[in-house]
């Protein structure tokens, strides 16, 4: 498939409605959610079961004016949010949703995400920076150094996967799942007997990339009050907030398409793009469940985590796939 | 990581905490000398809710002054009012009935339970876990039914009354206190589960914010806090008032000294609670409230006294010197968290700013009792 | 090593009961109530601010004595009374007596704390709770309550 200009603005505009649409509604499900675990409604007054309520939410951050901090680098602080939620905008043009629907697909489709997904870290870095904040500059350096080492095990994974299929285009992969579950990238196989670790060990990473509880240190709300968007009003904040949940909703993507086998069928039946919506809203309704389950973490506890038991296991996994491959 | 680090580098910058913050839980503002995450110094400043309760007490009559002292702890207000009354009583020399002492400590051990309840999801909270607050909260609201029903009333109760209470229990509050002891127990193992054997919680408290118990003697920490450093001292137990001797319970003590010792004295003390709550509804007596005699005015005698109670904070301490006329000349509160918090200074230095705040919410600090 | 293991297995499990634990919530009944559409019944001894009971006359019940006024800690009620001459029946004879009417009982919520030592005071039955809680405004002068006038609108 040729990326014509027509082509790419009609996959931008579908990706950014995609996004957008996801970001209103993933918080008006996490809201219910959580509020049906602590035994209440959650939001449920504007339209049938609150579904009214992103919309009011985003007229409401759209009215609200945008205020600069006396003494903000006003650069930074203004290209922040839009540096949060363009690369996650960005990566969705890459994701293959089933067979036919995708983007624009592309042989190196794995490292394209990878590398917007560091951006996440740099916008952030600009946000606390840039508003003048001390709580933000904290929340800032905790969260470039959290999603460093984070993407450490992460990606060595994610090599492991590369290396048991041989392409790093996600379309590839999600194929050579197909058939059924026992062909996923979940279950242990010959070759890598230890995949469900290293799906746990993914599915870890994703929580802690997107900086969701129990990993969100970057606005740890009771010791930084915000974290690195203390100072953002408006849509400023509304950007952080849609950036945050399209990364979800990235995260679950790849998850789905490294080990849960796209948008194949577990029975091998009328694969298509119904059971990859299936599978990751799966996923990030057990996102939503983990953050109303836990306490935040501390973070030098969360960098032990990566770096004392994340890491060495999925080295350990990555040498062993590659010494069964050899033999097998 | 969790040692604390004693340098002093050459750069730090200055952090106010409070006194409009979510860990504070108040106005308690907390000016921190900083060396990126790790605290160098401390500063606890005071007084952003101050209401004289002092003098107030001071300048009105013993019977003007009983409703103040709900105000000073929100959360276990039955508690200080206890004391208020005790010590009046002790200097007025007014006989209490039996029956209004068992439901007192009644309603004190059930106003213990609920402060406790809400600490602990405050607690949890504070450490970044929103769903074990709602729990709590929950529980908690049927303590509040019940007090309301008997008191009017569901956070200042203002029920006691010098020489008695305001009003009867009845049947209903005695049913619903039976119903709600096993309905607590059950709630208290879905804690454990939920929070007391997660393993991040584990980890963030065990072996955090240690506060040794010489420290908690220089600094005069009572309660919980104390307890949890080893040092076996209950007001109830040590200097027995009301009829808390009648009651068999224990009094949990810990000896590791960190956050988790004190989060786990708390909820082990609202196991006791329910036990002397169980006991009271149990050995009830009938008869009065209120004393036949009781003076018209309150006039203590010349003198000087003094009644310690434990509140759900630890011991509150009230003197009374009278004149004897009709205000007291001298009105001093030893509340407990103001002791206790000043620890907090000392205990902080060379921790991260999570773990330090993590400290303070397993201080329970209550704001305007600090205040006063 | 073995240490290094069984941590990490504990953890998880630990990790996996705080979860069981709260997806058996998720399917529990809803225990809150929603407010403005739903309100829960106040309890019988419910202390709301004050309000003056009447007798079957009509009249309120106080003698206006002043009892609650200096039994409040905060000084919020104040009350005016003149008094009247009215003539009784005593042994046969007709007598003139004189009597305390009340002519104004202003209550300040402002200030009021809500602790029921007037009630309490009173020993002519003339005060009693009302269970109102439902009081907003952005004014302050809408707390400044005329119970005399409130006693004649609920009559009204």
């Amino acid at each position: 498939m040729s990326l014509t200009l027509l082509n790419a603005v009609v996959a931008v505009v579908i990706a950014i409605g995609f996004a957008a649409l996801n970001a209103a509604y993933l918080v008006w499900a996490e809201r219910r959610g959580a509020g049906r675990i602590q035994r209440r409604p959650g939001p449920n007054v504007n339209g049938p079961f609150g579904l009214l309520q992103p919309p009011a939410d985003g007229i409401k951050l759209m009215t609200k004016q945008l205020m600069i901090p006396g003494g903000a680098d006003k650069a930074l602080f203004m290209v922040a949010p839009v540096l949060a939620m363009a690369p996650a905008i960005m990566s969705f043009v890459t994701i293959p949703f089933s067979g036919s629907i995708v983007a624009h697909s592309m042989n190196i489709g794995v490292l394209m995400i990878f590398a917007f997904a560091s951006m996440g870290g740099l916008a952030i870095l600009f946000a606390g920076w840039g508003s003048r904040n001390k709580y933000g500059v904290m929340a800032a350096v905790r969260a470039v150094s959290q999603s460093i080492s984070y993407e450490v095990p992460m990606l060595i994974t994610v090599i492991t996967i590369v290396m048991m299929t041989g392409t790093m285009d996600l379309k590839e992969l999600a194929l050579s799942q197909s058939g059924g579950f026992w062909n996923w990238n979940l279950f242990p196989s010959l070759s890598s007997p230890l995949m469900p670790v290293a799906f746990l060990i993914f599915f870890v990473c994703t929580l802690a990339e997107t900086n969701r509880a129990p990993f969100d240190l970057g606005e740890a709300e009771s010791e930084l009050v915000a974290g690195f968007h203390t100072e953002y009003g408006s849509m400023g904040f509304g950007l952080f907030f849609m950036g945050e949940y399209a990364n979800i909703v990235i995260g679950a993507s790849l998850t789905t398409i490294l080990f849960l086998g796209g948008w194949g069928c577990p029975f091998g039946l009328f694969p298509g793009v119904w059971w990859f919506l299936l599978k990751i809203y799966l996923l990030i309704a057990t996102f939503i469940w983990i953050r109303w389950t836990f306490p935040r973490t501390t973070i030098y506890g969360l960098l032990n985590l990566s770096w004392k038991i994340l890491i060495p296991i999925s080295l350990f996994n990555l040498l062993l796939t590659a010494g069964l491959l050899k033999v097998f | 990581m969790s040692a604390p680090i004693h340098i002093r580098p050459d750069e730090t910058f200055t952090l106010n905490v409070g006194p409009q913050h979510p860990a504070t839980h108040g106005v308690l503002r907390v000016k921190m000398e900083m060396d990126g995450e790790y605290i160098v110094k401390a500063e606890t400043v005071l007084g952003y809710i101050h209401r004289m309760h002092e003098l107030m007490g001071e300048n009105r009559t013993y019977p003007q002054v009983l409703p103040n002292l709900s105000r000073l702890d929100y959360l276990g207000a039955l508690g200080y009012t206890h004391g208020h009354v005790l010590a009046v009583e002790r200097a007025a020399g007014i006989e209490v009935p039996e029956r209004a002492e068992y439901i007192r400590a009644i309603t004190v051990e059930l106003n213990r339970v609920a402060s406790h309840l809400f600490w602990f999801g405050a607690f949890v909270m504070d450490l970044g876990g929103f769903t074990p607050l709602m729990y709590a909260i929950e529980d908690r609201e049927y303590i509040l039914d019940m007090l309301e029903a008997i008191t009017g009333s569901r956070l200042t109760y203002c029920y006691y009354r010098f020489g008695g209470l305001y009003n009867d229990i009845d049947d209903d509050f005695i049913a619903a206190a039976k119903a709600f002891i096993p309905r607590l127990r059950k709630s208290l193992k879905k804690y454990d589960g939920l929070v007391t054997g997660n393993i991040i919680f584990r980890k963030r408290l065990e072996g955090i914010g240690p506060i040794s118990a010489e420290m908690c003697r220089k600094y005069g920490a009572t309660g919980p806090v104390a307890r949890g450093s080893g040092i076996d001292f209950d007001v109830r137990k040590n200097e027995p008032y009301s009829v808390y001797p009648e009651f068999d319970f224990d009094i949990p003590v810990y000896h590791e000294c960190d956050s988790l010792a004190r989060y786990k004295v708390r909820m082990d003390e609202m196991e006791q609670s329910l036990r002397i709550i169980e006991q009271g509804l149990e050995k009830l007596p009938d008869g009065p409230i209120m004393p036949k005699k009781k003076p018209k005015l309150i006039k203590p005698p010349k003198g000087d006294y003094y009644q310690a109670v434990e509140t759900a904070r630890g011991s509150f301490g009230i003197r009374i010197v009278s004149d004897g006329t009709k205000n007291a000349y001298r009105f001093k509160l030893r509340s407990p968290t103001y002791s206790n918090m000043h620890m907090f200074d000392e205990a902080c230095e060379g921790m991260m700013i999570m773990d330090a705040l993590a400290m303070m919410g397993s201080l329970d600090l209550v704001i305007p009792e600090i205040d006063r | 090593m073995g240490a290094y293991f069984s941590e990490i297995f504990r953890g998880l499990q630990s990790l996996a009961i705080g979860m069981g634990i709260t997806f058996k919530e998720f399917f529990q009944p809803v225990v809150t109530v929603p407010y403005p559409y739903k309100t829960i019944k106040m309890s019988a001894r419910y202390r709301g601010h004050i309000e003056l009971i009447e007798n079957e006359e009509g009249t309120p019940n106080c003698v206006a004595c002043g009892m609650c006024q200096r039994a409040c800690p905060s000084g919020c009620i104040s009350l005016a009374s003149k008094s009247v001459e009215y003539e009784v029946e005593v042994k046969g004879e007709m007598k003139t007596k004189k009597k305390k009417v009340l002519t104004k009982y202003n209550l300040n919520f402002t200030t009021c704390s809500l602790c029921g030592s007037c009630v309490e005071s009173c020993n002519f039955g003339a005060i009693e709770f009302s269970k109102e809680y439902n009081l907003a405004s952005s004014r302050k002068e809408d707390f400044h309550f005329d119970l005399l006038e409130r006693l004649k609108e609920r009559n009204s």
